[in-house]
């Protein structure tokens, strides 16, 4: 069983849903993102995840562009940021999901990348541009390596891609809330609930829904419905007005302890609450 | 040599492919079957067949151009005349079987990118033809060198959006056209504008530029009476050149060369020359040769032609090159500016940047070539939009 699943098992035993924080990695500085996830793992995080950056990040809006952009900048790349993990291993447990897009991947090699995350100690990866229909080169020599590889389903997935993303799917499913790139937004989908129940109807996996979640009180209602929330636009602005300040690794702190607060409360009165 | 390709799931061999967010799968998968029923639908067909007579001029003259072979004094030189095209360039063919699947998909919006313009003009003339609402993604910097078709643009009733992101040029346009698209994919369509993206749209827009291939080669008969020895195309992304060429694959004798950008030369990085100069990698939804970094970071390109300047390639061209059946040559700006004014001299055809690279390796290849040779250059485009360029770059001032 991998730290993935184990987190999500202990989660679910205690009523717990998973507070899953994104931060591109390298932004402001990899010695920056060290700190800041232990840090986050030390105010709630349950998984973290960890994007490497990439010249051209199509699903993503503009504040995680400009921190790519950063992260870029600062020297960040598949084998410093696998150096960083490695690092973080001394201080931390916490679960680890890389975040990125295929072709970095690929210049780096798949074979070398599923076997230096694992020994790097990275739990897990998604590679945002890698539908499943592309994945058996990756998914092979992961599988072989033993890095769970998360696929992402999307409002827009039927049924038979939900059931295929699945069945692919390693630790939990990223179900993606909306139509759209990485960036805060108002209000949640109105049709959330409604998806999570079509993926739930074809998997007991776990399912952490991201894009557009960046308030405790939305974390809450997600934490309703799916098994964790994912925030990302929200700290990578957080890290950018915060880049270079003493308080940065704190505020950071405060703010994933307030995200985690709601997912702590247990299911059963949430779930009463969310019917009324 | 097969020529049904792409396979099921879009591959040429190990290139192209799908490689896009979740959220574009299930639309890939409608687009790609509404392709399919319009290729079989005789309406369709029949619609298309009309609009590329009566309104895009088509068939274009295949045009010996001969006062431009006497200057080499070699090879017989002929002009596959897609600047004759409305608009200005071959981009109108594409553009009108991609409006109509639009129209017949219900999508009342319409998005693309564009790098020269040339594109963004022909998808805006297509959206006021049809009534589509219209919007173009074009980089700042190519907003500047493009100024005259980015107003010709607004005048057709398209929206110019100026993306300010990374190179700013036609590789971030397609970045951005790709998060509306993502954003908006319920009421719009992507009107991509070269041979490459996800898969349908290198099959798609090949087989809607595979007009311009099966005309010369019916043309090259009756002029020449056999098959043309050397086809030679600029290579943006790729849709001229495949358009030429797809016919062709099979004529075992025809040679066919691809130009790409070289820019300020390969050996000064400052080029757009990915088969030359590139690794195989992921762009944009496909799998093919690109500009990048030993770490996969996308590199910039480089060329005077804002049509070329883009640092990957259509992935079949990837797969005919790697089983040596397409060639590919560079040529520099500079090159490229010399067959610029040597058409323009010589027959009076002032050719678009683009085309004036086929020009520019056409002219040097014709040398080597004796008269009994015929090459066809595909003229992708006519240079009006480049003459703020074209000064610029010979210190001369307009007027
Ligand atoms: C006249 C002309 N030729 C060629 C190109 C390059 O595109 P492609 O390689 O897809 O033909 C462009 C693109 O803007 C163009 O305007």
């Amino acid at each position: 069983m991998s730290r993935l699943d184990e987190t999500f098992r202990r989660l679910r035993a205690r009523g717990e849903r998973a507070l899953v924080p994104y931060f591109t990695a390298g932004d402001p500085s990899l010695a920056d993102t060290r700190r800041l996830v232990v840090e986050a793992a030390h105010r709630g995080a349950d998984v973290v995840e960890l994007g490497v950056p990439f010249s051209d990040p199509l699903a993503d809006g503009p504040v995680v562009q400009r921190a790519g952009t950063r992260a870029l900048a600062a020297g960040a790349s598949v084998p410093r940021v696998l150096e960083t993990v490695a690092a973080l291993r001394a201080e931390t447990d916490v679960p680890l999901v890389l975040l990125t897009y295929y072709n970095p991947v690929l210049a780096f090699g798949l074979k070398a990348f599923a076997r230096t995350s694992v020994d790097a100690g990275v739990d897990g990866a998604i590679v945002v541009d890698m539908p499943p229909e592309e994945s058996e080169p990756l998914a092979s020599e992961a599988a072989a390596a033993g890095l769970d590889l998360v696929y992402m389903a999307a409002p827009t997935s039927t049924p038979p891609r939900v059931r295929l993303i699945a069945k692919k799917s390693r630790g939990f499913i990223y179900a993606v809330s909306l139509t759209g790139v990485t960036g805060e937004r108002q209000e949640l989908p109105a049709d959330m609930a409604t998806q999570i129940g079509a993926i739930r109807r074809v998997t007991t996996m776990p399912v952490c829904v991201g894009f557009g979640i960046s308030t405790p009180g939305q974390v809450a209602a997600v934490g309703r419905v799916a098994d964790g929330a994912i925030v990302g636009s929200a700290i990578v602005r957080l890290v950018e007005a915060r880049a270079g300040s003493p308080s940065l690794v704190d505020d950071v702190g405060k703010f994933i302890a307030e995200l985690k607060a709601p997912l702590r409360e247990p299911l059963a009165t949430s779930a009463v609450r969310a019917r009324r | 040599m097969t020529r049904a390709l792409p396979d099921a799931r879009g591959h040429f061999g190990r290139f192209g492919g799908r490689f896009v967010p979740e959220t574009l799968m299930a639309p890939l998968i409608e687009l790609e079957q509404a392709w399919a029923a319009a290729k079989r639908d005789r309406k369709f067909q029949r619609r298309l067949a009309d609009l590329l007579r009566d309104y895009a001029g088509r068939p274009t003259p295949l045009y010996f151009a001969e006062r431009l072979s006497e200057q080499c004094g070699g090879a017989r030189i002929y002009l596959k005349r897609e600047d004759l095209c409305h608009t200005g360039a071959h981009k109108i063919n594409n553009v009108l079987g991609q409006a109509l699947l639009a129209e017949r998909m219900g999508k009342r919006r319409v998005i693309a990118e564009t790098g020269a313009g040339q594109h963004g003009v022909a998808t805006a003339t297509a959206a006021a033809l049809l009534g589509l609402e219209c919007e173009v993604y074009m980089g700042a910097e190519d907003v500047e060198r493009q100024a005259l078709n980015v107003f010709r643009m607004r005048l057709l009733g398209a929206r110019v959006i100026s993306v300010e992101s990374g190179s700013r040029t036609l590789k971030d346009a397609i970045n951005e056209a790709l998060r509306d698209w993502v954003t908006n994919v319920r009421t719009t369509y992507y009107l991509l504008g070269s041979a490459l993206g996800p898969h349908p749209y290198p099959m798609m827009v090949r087989d809607l530029h595979s007009v311009i291939g099966r005309e010369a080669r019916r043309q090259a008969r009756a002029v020449l009476r056999r098959l043309p020895d050397v086809l030679v195309a600029c290579v943006g992304g790729g849709s001229n050149a495949i358009g030429l060429f797809h016919r062709f694959i099979g004529d075992r004798r025809v040679r066919i060369v691809g130009v790409e950008p070289g820019g300020e030369g390969i050996s000064t990085g400052r080029h757009g020359a990915s088969m030359s100069a590139g690794a195989v990698g992921v762009l944009h939804g496909c799998m093919s040769y690109l500009l990048q970094s030993d770490d996969g970071q996308i590199a910039t390109a480089h060329s005077i032609s804002a049509g070329l300047d883009y640092p990957g390639v259509g992935p079949e061209h990837a797969y005919y090159r790697d089983l040596g059946r397409f060639e590919f040559v560079s040529v520099t700006d500079a090159e490229a500016l010399e067959g610029f004014e040597a058409l323009t001299r010589l027959e009076g055809i002032m050719p678009a940047l683009e085309s004036a690279h086929a020009v520019a390796y056409a002219m040097k290849l014709a040398k080597t070539l004796p008269r009994t040779k015929a090459i066809v250059i595909g003229l992708s485009g006519r240079g009006d939009k480049d003459v703020h360029v074209v000064a610029k770059a010979l210190g001369k001032q307009i007027g």
